[in-house]
């Protein structure tokens, strides 16, 4: 196994920027997502680092080797796309032992990883039924199986799930992260959906427009977003913004909403007039009938063991998550009240961050 | 809008019996959806009603008439399926105004105009009326082929998993305005879908449906706190429901013939305690909700995380079961 580094890292095709400059480091048997809308460039990072693209300039370091220019089949990765292609004509066992045989790995060493792998995966007592009989699920583990069996240096998967329907995705995502806990193989995992991301990764690298906008822990990257994009990205539903114009100084403790008075983390940078937003989690919102902040109830939406209500403020609908023993009417008048230690302050034309203590803490 | 009433449906495709004994009745103003995975029947039970396939048995009425031999046409529904069907050489606006442009309907220019902007303001297309049906994004020709079924007042609105082609966030989104937009004009609407969360959010009842047979009608809030057999309670709620042997935790009281007791998040008592019977395995960070993934014997337990109690991978708890459900052998609920 083997850590992943990437320094500066550019591609181009023809006057279109796919990735702009990026450097990050994934540590030996790590899981990084990288997660984006499509056309950000997140599939060209993966290509790159698998070798079926070549950067315009910059470097791919593999265990500490420079593998920048060495051609695909000489990196030592295995790259895993949809999970289904599986060999029709032969069995469970032949597919998994595939990639050892064209390897010229004598028969009885690939019996016995074959065999190993299989029950790392819990498909050992199928290795010598057909494919074509397999249920969705044993497909993708025997496919799993055949990515895994040659102990590659890394894995490297481009949107694997994304063709499954919604419950049966629910299921994989945890045996893969399972089978993640148990090989510990250094992984870099692409996708558009934030929930695989957050429930995989121990590691995220936001993209936006080739650009790494944040890079960081799945809880770094939702509890301190570096910018509204990220906010508005991860979270559903994403992170509520209320716009309003002020200027910002170090050490202010509050900020002025609606002619309210609302408690946010320490601001720690000094900001001229502009157009600001506070961002909240839906979770960081309650109900309190004391509370000058009132809104009116746009619609609710019951989950089971909570429930998400849509408030309509004079900044615009924000969503808040709460138990479900409360039932709600359409159009009554609400209080909010805030979890001060949460809230996030953005500069809406740039849309970053502002500094503050929210940022700062472990 | 009228009532829709389902009374005994029996649908065979060669070997494959798509509906058995279907009974359902859906009333005027109601939002009823159908949960269920893909081949379970739901999508059948749409056609039937549009006309498109012909029942082998049962009759369905529309408005308290029998409708059962009608063709498509005068039956008064209308549809919207999974893929948007625009036609693509009209403008968003043309998309709109033509159902209510047939013939039949005599509806004076003026007439027309008003509901067609009516609608397009609902579904939020207003701004685009005068595009091309080509030049859209999906959300938008999706927005569209919804507010085309929504320019009309049938007695019944069926729609087959009109949202499921879209990305997450517009689902969200739609999933709202739709609701909003069917009490706004008080429609009728019987609407199928694999998705738990549209069902759990949007139906005023929800049907659960498996190999053909709809097993349980309800509310949402019926469906996932009394939900009739182990079949229905593990459709509905995220995480999924922990099923365990009758005698794995305290504090249940099972009735006799328990076989399994199902046991989600509000089901159980957490204290972090060091002569525990379970441990922490790991907590899956999603964000705004944390699943604790608890190592109970040889079994695994999924709940949510208490955003106030702190926890951490490999601390020892006690867990304890508050009023679970209670399924016997054949999965039918106890007590």
């Amino acid at each position: 196994m083997a850590d992943i580094r990437i320094e500066n890292l550019r591609k181009q095709f023809g006057s279109f920027v796919a990735v702009q400059d990026s450097t990050f480091h994934v540590q030996d048997g790590e899981f990084l997502a990288l997660l984006g809308p499509s056309g950000c460039g997140k599939t060209t990072t993966l290509r790159m680092i698998a070798g079926l693209e070549l950067p315009t300039s910059g470097k791919i370091h593999l265990a500490n080797e420079d593998v920048t220019f060495n051609r695909a089949s000489a990196r030592d990765i295995a790259f895993v796309f949809q999970l289904f292609a599986l060999y029709p004509h032969m069995n469970v066992r032949k597919n998994i032992g595939f990639p050892l045989l064209s390897q010229g790995m004598p028969k009885r060493e690939i019996r016995q990883r074959v065999e190993e792998t299989a029950r790392l995966l819990q498909i050992d007592h199928i290795l010598d039924r057909s494919v074509s009989g397999l249920a969705g699920g044993d497909r993708q583990r025997v496919a799993l199986g055949r990515a895994i069996v040659r102990r590659p240096k890394c894995f490297l998967m481009d949107e694997p799930l994304g063709t499954l329907d919604a419950e049966f995705r629910e299921v994989m995502v945890h045996e893969l992260r399972e089978l993640h806990n148990r090989i510990h193989a250094t992984t870099v995992y692409v996708t558009h959906d934030q929930h695989e991301a957050m429930a995989m990764a121990d590691k995220i690298a936001v993209m936006n427009h080739g650009v790494i906008e944040q890079f960081g822990t799945p809880q770094e990257i939702y509890s301190k977003p570096a910018s509204m994009y990220v906010a508005d990205f991860i979270g559903s539903p994403p992170m509520n913004f209320m716009r309003f114009t002020s200027g910002l100084r170090t050490g202010a403790r509050s900020i002025s909403l609606q002619g309210v008075d609302v408690s946010v983390p320490e601001v720690h940078q000094d900001l001229a007039e502009a157009e600001l937003a506070l961002g909240i989690r839906p979770e960081h919102i309650r109900f309190s009938d004391a509370s000058p902040l009132r809104g009116a109830v746009y619609g609710s939406e019951y989950l089971g063991t909570n429930q998400v209500v849509a408030i309509e403020t004079s900044s615009g609908v924000i969503k808040a998550r709460v138990p479900a023993n409360r039932n709600f009417r359409i159009g009554e008048t609400v209080g909010l009240e805030f979890n001060p230690a949460k809230l996030a302050l953005f500069e809406c034309k740039s849309g970053r961050a502002i500094a503050s203590a929210l940022y700062s803490e472990a | 809008m009228a009532d829709v009433v389902l009374k005994g449906l029996n649908k065979r495709f060669g070997d494959t019996q798509a509906l058995a004994d279907l009974d359902l009745s859906i009333r005027d103003g109601e939002f009823v959806v159908l949960l269920g995975p893909t081949g379970a029947g739901k999508t059948t039970t749409l056609r039937l009603i549009a006309g498109l396939e012909r029942p082998d048995s049962g009759r369905i009425e529309i408005g308290s008439r029998n409708v059962t031999s009608e063709a498509p046409a005068d039956r008064d529904v209308a549809f919207v399926f999974q893929q948007y069907s625009l036609y693509p050489h009209m403008t968003v606006y043309d998309n709109l105004a033509f159902p209510l442009r047939a013939p039949v309907r005599k509806l004076s220019s003026e007439e027309i105009d008003r509901r067609v902007r009516e609608i397009a303001r609902m579904v939020r297309i207003d701004h685009k009326l005068e595009n091309r049906s080509t030049r859209l994004s999906g959300g938008e020709m999706q927005r569209v082929a919804i507010g085309r079924a929504l320019v009309r007042r049938p007695a019944i609105y069926l729609m087959d998993e009109p949202l499921s082609s879209l990305d997450a966030k517009l689902r969200a989104e739609l999933r709202l305005e739709l609701k909003r937009i069917q009490k706004e004009l008080g429609s009728t609407l019987l609407y199928v879908t694999h998705d738990q969360v549209e069902a759990m959010t949007m139906a005023d009842r929800i049907g659960i449906v498996a190999g053909g047979r709809l097993l349980q009608v309800g509310t949402p809030r019926e469906i996932y706190g009394n939900p009739a057999s182990l079949h229905v309670a593990a459709r509905l709620g995220q995480p999924h429901i922990n099923l365990l042997p009758a005698d794995l935790l305290p504090g249940a009281n099972p009735p006799p013939g328990t076989k399994t007791i199902g046991a989600r998040t509000e089901h159980l008592d957490i204290i972090v305690d060091a002569n525990a019977n379970s441990k922490v395995d790991w907590i899956e960070h999603l964000g705004d909700q944390n699943h604790l993934h608890i190592q109970v014997h040889d079994h695994k337990l999924v709940t949510l995380a208490d955003p106030h109690l702190t926890i951490r991978p490999g601390d020892r708890i006690s867990l304890t079961l508050r009023d679970p459900l209670y399924f016997d052998a054949s999965g039918q609920r106890l007590g």
